[in-house]
């Protein structure tokens, strides 16, 4: 089963929804797309025109503020307009479905949506259900995926560790919940890395894990030996409440990277993060703000790569003939969303 | 006197031992000969059933018909249309309508509208607890008195294994048959696929075999302490199979059906996040399939239900954890038995008892059988007709299966029920 949808007749990535079924090429192209990006982070005008008179849908059914800052930013960046909606809080709140929201959007001339959702598929069935010249990205549907998030990661990793054929990287924590954890190990396996370890406790991993290509450890301290790459993941609140763990304190024992463990990885080994972190529960601060830790590159690159993903996914989009990139005033006056 | 024959048909009735072409005589809604003609038969009406096979019409132990609170789904209009072109002469309405089967005034009201659907024959199966909640027994002999076959809690749970206990014991002083369908609450978690592979590479709240093979273990339990008659309804994995087969030899009065769709398709047939395939239980893996079909060929399951659940689009329209689950699956039900058998899975002779001879020994009906005396039920099929599931042929209001655009092998081309001819091709 791969996931053809993403892609438009000449193979280009139209909508990016998992990292699943695409190729390493497509994977590569991504991120040398990034690359260029990232150089104008540091330029008096960060603006390119790439993106100019196209309007992007910020439309988070879930709350976050870093990951809808970045994509807002990266659309801002490549001159889109950018609305954000806040859907936890609006819309599907009155009863009106999925479906419904997005049929509003789209009659208000939109080119891009994208989504974070609660539920996994849900980026998936928006891009089924949506018109023809819409792009959908994925920011994160369920426990499903997150595909910037890996390749911003990717990226990072590239820019330390160049060669993947090499990498050992563990992967620990809540896998079970974890739609970046998914995402890591397709990104990881497809880019060729040596191997993908993922660390924790049976409550936190999901039936056949192995399935996804990876080898499965319960124990820290044995599972990070001759890693290259120290991937934490975020332990929510809810899972003590839910009789997954006993407590934060045991899990920080038993889980927690301190950098009396870090020294059983290898000695450049790099630590990663996707935030937001829990400082003691999951990781030590003396870990996340030590030398070895790259958490804050991750999020500088979160924006070039973002850049590149809807620049891509843009370019691949059908050129309707007759229709403007910019929209006319009466295309304006579609009536909007009560 | 209305008088009917069909002939040249392949009868083929498990329940009498036959297999052999010839001639079904009917008189006044009755079957009154099987090959035999009887002195001075003059038919008024003849069916040819040449290269066509005439067996017992069906029965299914596990139809929703949605109507009432549902009528947006579906009508017990638009779906006994849809039963009857499907063979179906009997089936049984699971309690989970709106309002809940749990009172008499309830069955009475289905009754009613069963009537003024017309055939085919509709039983309700009362509901085991009040609203379905699983708290307060309900009034299971008024529910009987006003006609309900049997007792169940449709797929809700009864999480208090003592308030089972004491429903199981108070259905059976009233000698009333409980279906189960068998799901630990807990440990079905508010799953909608099967925990294995696909559920985790997809991201999808999973629900464990454990869920299904623990509550029927303890309901095993429970059917030797209190006496009650069990029926488990629409098993999915191959621990439950054994589970039964062990029941069944230790000599308890237990019986089960498997869902059609589960005996064909597994989380591997799954299309990404393809709201179609949400059903409960849900698809699990291919030994899972492949020993619910073993269970069948050894009569440890000994009924194919449909388990229809006919849905509006919008049920059906989301992300895949927040759709509906459920199948409309009345009209696939006999193409797909067919294809079990040209698959070697069964034989014939036991597709035919699985959907008729046996449900009826579960209901204990005098039905599912060419018994001359026996009400004249009667399903007449062309096993080689080619079909696509398409709206054109499609009867159902709901159009929520994962067949839809299939091309299948095997169609209905009369159904009789009572010696009336209820659906013709």
């Amino acid at each position: 089963m791969t996931d053809n949808l993403q892609l438009n007749a000449e193979g280009k990535l139209k909508h990016f929804l998992t990292i699943e079924g695409l190729s390493k090429s497509l994977l590569t192209e991504i991120l040398d797309t990034a690359e260029s990006f990232v150089g104008m982070s540091e330029h008096q005008v960060k603006k390119v025109p790439l993106l100019r008179g196209k309007t992007i849908v910020n439309l988070f059914f879930e709350n976050s503020t870093r990951t809808r800052t970045t994509f807002e930013l990266a659309a801002t960046r490549l001159s889109a307009d950018v609305i954000n909606m806040n859907i936890a809080t609006s819309a599907t709140s009155k009863g009106e479905s999925l479906l419904d929201t997005i049929r509003n959007l789209e009659a208000m001339f939109v080119d891009m949506f994208v989504v974070r959702h609660a539920l996994s598929g849900a980026a998936h069935f928006i891009a089924q259900q949506t018109a023809p010249h819409i792009s959908v990205i994925n920011a994160g549907d369920g426990q499903h995926a997150h595909p910037t998030q890996a390749m911003l990661d990717m990226f990072t990793i590239r820019q330390l560790k160049p060669d993947f054929s090499n990498l050992r990287v563990a992967i620990i924590g809540d896998i079970l919940h974890s739609r970046v954890a998914r995402s890591e190990i397709h990104a990881l396996n497809t880019l060729g890395a040596a191997e993908v370890r993922v660390i924790a406790p049976k409550t936190l991993l999901p039936a056949h894990v192995e399935n996804l290509g990876v080898s499965v450890s319960h124990n820290l301290t044995e599972g990070l030996k001759d890693i290259d790459v120290v991937m934490m993941l975020r332990l929510q609140k809810e899972r003590m409440s839910s009789a997954l763990l006993p407590s934060e304190s045991e899990y920080f024992k038993c889980f927690g990277l301190t950098e009396e463990k870090l020294k059983i990885a290898k000695p450049d080994a790099i630590v990663m993060h996707p935030g937001p972190i829990n400082r003691g529960v999951e990781i030590d601060s003396k870990v996340a703000d030590g030398p070895q830790s790259v958490i804050l590159k991750q999020v500088s690159n979160g924006v070039a790569v973002r850049m590149a993903v809807m620049a891509m996914a843009m370019q691949a989009q059908p050129s309707v003939s007759g229709r403007s990139a910019v929209h006319t005033p009466a295309m304006a006056t579609t009536e909007g969303m009560s | 006197m209305n008088r009917i024959r069909i002939d040249h048909g392949r009868i083929i009735d498990p329940a009498n031992n036959i297999d052999r072409v010839g001639s079904v005589y009917i008189e006044d809604g009755k079957i009154v000969s099987v090959l035999d003609e009887p002195a001075g038969f003059k038919p008024d009406t003849v069916i040819d059933a040449e290269n066509q096979i005439v067996c017992p019409g069906f029965i299914d132990l596990s139809t929703r018909l949605r109507d009432m609170g549902h009528s947006r789904k579906a009508t017990f209009k638009s779906e006994v249309i849809a039963a009857a072109a499907a063979g179906i002469t009997t089936l049984c309405l699971q309690p989970d309508t709106v309002p809940v089967i749990d009172t008499a005034a309830v069955a009475e009201l289905v009754k009613d509208l069963a009537e003024k659907a017309d055939y085919p024959q509709i039983y309700a199966v009362g509901a085991l607890t009040q609203k379905l909640e699983g708290i307060e027994l309900s009034s299971m002999l008024s529910l009987k008195q006003a006609g309900c076959i049997a007792v169940g809690n449709a797929n809700q749970p009864v999480k208090n294994l003592l308030i089972l206990r004491r429903a199981m014991e108070y259905a059976a002083s009233h000698d009333l048959l409980m279906m189960f369908r068998p799901n630990d609450f807990w440990l079905n978690n508010n799953g909608c696929a099967h925990e294995g592979a696909v559920a985790t590479r997809y991201g999808l709240p999973s629900t464990p075999e454990a869920a299904e093979t623990i509550a029927l273990a303890q309901c095993l339990e429970l059917a030797e302490l209190t006496g009650c008659r069990v029926h488990f309804g629409q098993l999915s994995c191959k621990r439950s199979v054994i589970k039964i087969h062990q029941a069944k030899k230790y000599g308890l009065k237990v019986s089960a059906d498997v869902a059609i769709h589960q005996l064909h398709l597994t989380e591997n047939d799954m299309m990404p996040f393809d709201s179609a395939y949400h059903v409960m239980p849900p698809f699990r893996t291919e030994a899972d399939k492949q020993y619910l079909r073993k269970g069948l060929a050894a009569s440890t399951i000994n009924s194919i239900c449909s388990d229809h659940q006919p849905h509006d689009l919008d049920a059906k329209l989301g992300a895949f954890p927040e759709t509906e689950p459920g199948i409309s699956s009345l009209e696939t039900l006999l193409p797909l038995m067919l294809s079990l058998v040209a698959q070697n899975a069964i034989t014939l002779e036991q597709g035919i008892a699985c959907l008729s001879a046996n449900p009826a020994r579960v209901l204990r009906l005098n039905s599912g059988a060419l018994t001359p005396g026996f009400s004249a039920d009667v399903c007449i099929f062309d096993p080689e007709l080619d079909w696509q599931v398409n709206s054109e042929n499609w009867k159902s209001q709901g159009a929520n299966t994962p067949f839809w655009g299939q091309t299948l092998k095997g169609r209905v081309t009369h159904t009789l029920q009572s010696g009336k001819v209820i659906y013709r091709l």
